[in-house]
């Protein structure tokens, strides 16, 4: 009896890794054939352009006001918590490094996650399950280059740039905290000059350009696997897709941001 | 006329979670000929499409594209064949992000050497031929099923391949509109040669344009040749798929089909078996000029009245469109004649005598007890022979 309990699990956590070591290298080779489309960039440039619109613009305005937000709750928890030290000078500072190296990188990443990533995997997962992904192959396009790299140049190009723009506007979020608490909001920005280093942000650049390729790969790749899910089909298969996209995307991004800050640090 | 095989199927099998939906399949499609696919619904003629354009990978067995196996060939041999070939998808396959003239420019635009003149001057000439000048602004979700259909046909035509795969081109398109698409393959296959492989229901429509026919039922290939031999096919099996509709009339009117009076004939096992036989001369007359519907209200009235008889079995078919024969297994000579009268009267009603008059259609009765191992047509011929003329 027990055996044969010991037996089973044996044979179920085997199954699952190698279910688990299938789905990594199919991802790997998915993202390697991907990342091999940027050769042929020029022929994809209305496409990317249009990407560039999807991913970046239209999630420019849930980016700026959960920036602002967070910089004022950063700005409120820094202060009460600095207060004590009398180290309320340092706010701007805290402010600032935080965002500039670990949440503005992550809350873009994770925000378009659920804005772009989530849509993109449905969106794929329609064509598959509608033969269109299919079509594109018989007319020797290839799918991956077709569908899937435009859209991680157009992240490439995105996730830094809205990146940025959370860290300063939820910088411009802080002070508006600092001013409300503190009537010596003009050191905000003096310390923030003085002690943010191009280090922070070409660190925060790093991990918003892994996080852009991670992001992209995984909504793309679940999407587009849409049918190989043996245990669901057609809308269920592709909203089932949609949820694995956003739960393994949020996922790996912390996974990631965890490992290279420690390579930063 | 034969010409060389383009693409040999060699033992190819595929089955899902189990199904055998592909069993050592092997066929030729041949150059530049027009090859019709046929099958019921599910029994895995777009499955073996799919095989040949490279979307499904077999489980055993090879494809020999013009001499190059698919087993031992390159990614890039591979992509050159699917350069040379374009695909009808069942359900249209159209990108519905895309409108019907983005639809129809897509493989061209994917394709170097082409300018967006050219494109255009390509896409309008298509979307004219397939009355699609309307709705070519629109996207696929805003127009019909059948619009739809034309819109996915002029895509697979657009880059005027060497080899096309139409799956199920006219489901759903009205009787015209069928017609127009059958007619369009052929004229294009008559202009620029192609080879063609149709998977369709269209029969017998197909049987027109199509040079070689083969038929797919239950994983294995049934029969493999032109529409001509398949119609002079004796095989019970194949006569379901050439005469799909006839099946359909006998079904509502009672009557069987030639080939079931033929297999009962064979399996009567008494020492003699009754038959009558009755001509009705001038019935395809009738046909061609009061329609098949008046002759199908009298072979459902035929039908009933013969199933309505109590004297003992009777097994009724079609033997042509003007001769009907009774098959009365148990049958006396006495019960043979109290039949043939009753048939007399079916004939004598006013109904009936109104149409045969206005038709001047004649009636021919006759029976004859016949042992059951006489080749049936011979024992057909006797009973035909002492036909008397009753109306």
């Amino acid at each position: 009896m027990v055996h044969d309990v010991v037996r089973s699990l044996a044979g179920l956590t085997g199954k699952m890794f190698t279910e688990l070591l299938e789905h990594m290298g199919r991802w790997a080779v998915f993202s390697a054939v991907s990342l091999a489309g940027m050769v042929r960039m020029h022929r994809l440039l209305p496409k990317i352009a249009y990407d560039i619109y999807f991913i970046g613009f239209k999630s420019l305005n849930i980016i700026v006001l959960v920036a602002f937000f967070t910089g004022m709750v950063l700005g409120l928890q820094g202060y009460y918590t600095l207060i004590k030290f009398s180290a309320e000078g340092m706010l701007g500072v805290a402010v600032a490094l935080s965002l500039v190296r670990e949440l503005g990188p992550v809350l873009t990443a994770i925000m378009l996650i659920g804005r772009a990533g989530s849509s993109i995997s449905a969106e794929l997962g329609i064509m598959r399950i509608s033969e269109q992904i299919d079509a594109l192959s018989t007319m020797n396009i290839d799918p991956k280059q077709y569908l899937v790299t435009p859209k991680l140049i157009a992240a490439l190009i995105c996730f830094p740039l809205l990146t940025a723009v959370f860290d300063c506007v939820g910088i411009v979020g802080g002070y508006f905290s600092s001013v409300l608490l503190s009537s010596r909001s003009g050191i905000f920005f003096s310390k923030i000059q003085s002690s943010l280093l191009l280090a922070d942000i070409s660190g925060g650049f790093v991990k918003s350009v892994v996080f852009a390729v991670l992001v992209m790969t995984i909504s793309c790749y679940c999407g587009y696997y849409t049918h190989l899910n043996p245990r669901s089909s057609g809308a269920q298969g592709v909203s089932n897709s949609t949820t694995s996209a956003v739960v393994q995307s949020c996922v790996y991004v912390l996974i990631a941001d965890y490992v290279i800050t420690s390579f930063l640090m | 006329m034969i010409t060389p095989t383009l693409i040999h199927i060699d033992k190819l099998s595929k089955s899902f979670q189990g199904r055998v939906i592909l069993d050592e399949i092997s066929l030729d499609i041949h150059r530049n000929q027009i090859t019709a696919l046929i099958g019921k619904s599910g029994v895995g003629k777009s499955v073996l499409i799919k095989h040949i354009i490279g979307l499904i990978e077999p489980d055993a067995g090879d494809i020999v594209f013009d001499g190059q196996s698919y087993a031992t060939m390159s990614r890039k041999d591979f992509a050159a064949i699917k350069s040379r070939c374009s695909y009808m998808f069942q359900n249209n396959a159209l990108f519905d992000s895309l409108t019907v003239y983005e639809n129809i420019a897509l493989p061209l635009r994917e394709r170097a050497g082409f300018s967006t003149a050219v494109i255009a001057e390509k896409v309008a000439h298509r979307v004219a031929q397939l009355e699609l000048a309307e709705v070519q602004h629109l996207y696929p979700k805003q127009i019909s099923g059948g619009m739809q259909k034309r819109v996915a046909l002029a895509r697979a035509l657009i880059t005027e391949p060497e080899i096309i795969f139409f799956d199920e081109p006219t489901t759903g398109l009205d009787p015209i509109r069928k017609n127009t698409v059958f007619t369009m393959i052929h004229r294009y296959h008559q202009e620029l040669n192609f080879t063609a492989l149709i998977i369709t229901h269209d029969v017998p429509d197909i049987f027109y344009i199509a040079h070689q026919v083969h038929i797919l039922d239950q994983g294995k290939i049934i029969f493999s040749g032109s529409p001509i031999e398949l119609e002079r096919s004796t095989d019970t099996d194949l006569h379901q798929y050439i005469h799909g509709h006839d099946l359909l009339v006998d079904e509502l009117t009672g009557l069987h089909s030639r080939t079931e009076f033929m297999r009962a004939y064979a399996a009567a096992q008494h020492d003699t078996v009754g038959l009558v036989s009755m001509q009705i001369k001038g019935l395809r007359a009738v046909a061609d000029y009061d329609g098949q519907l008046t002759v199908f209200a009298l072979r459902q009235a035929l039908g009933r009245f013969v199933g309505s008889l109590s004297e003992c079995s009777v097994f009724p078919a079609v033997f042509s469109q003007e001769i009907f024969l009774l098959l009365l297994p148990l049958a006396t000579a006495s019960q043979l004649e109290h039949v043939r009268t009753a048939l007399k009267s079916f004939f004598d009603q006013p109904h009936v005598t109104a149409l045969r008059e206005r038709n001047k259609i004649s009636i021919e009765l006759g029976c004859a007890l016949v042992p059951p191992h006489t080749a049936a047509c011979a024992a057909l011929k006797d009973t035909l022979a002492s036909c008397e003329i009753v109306l």
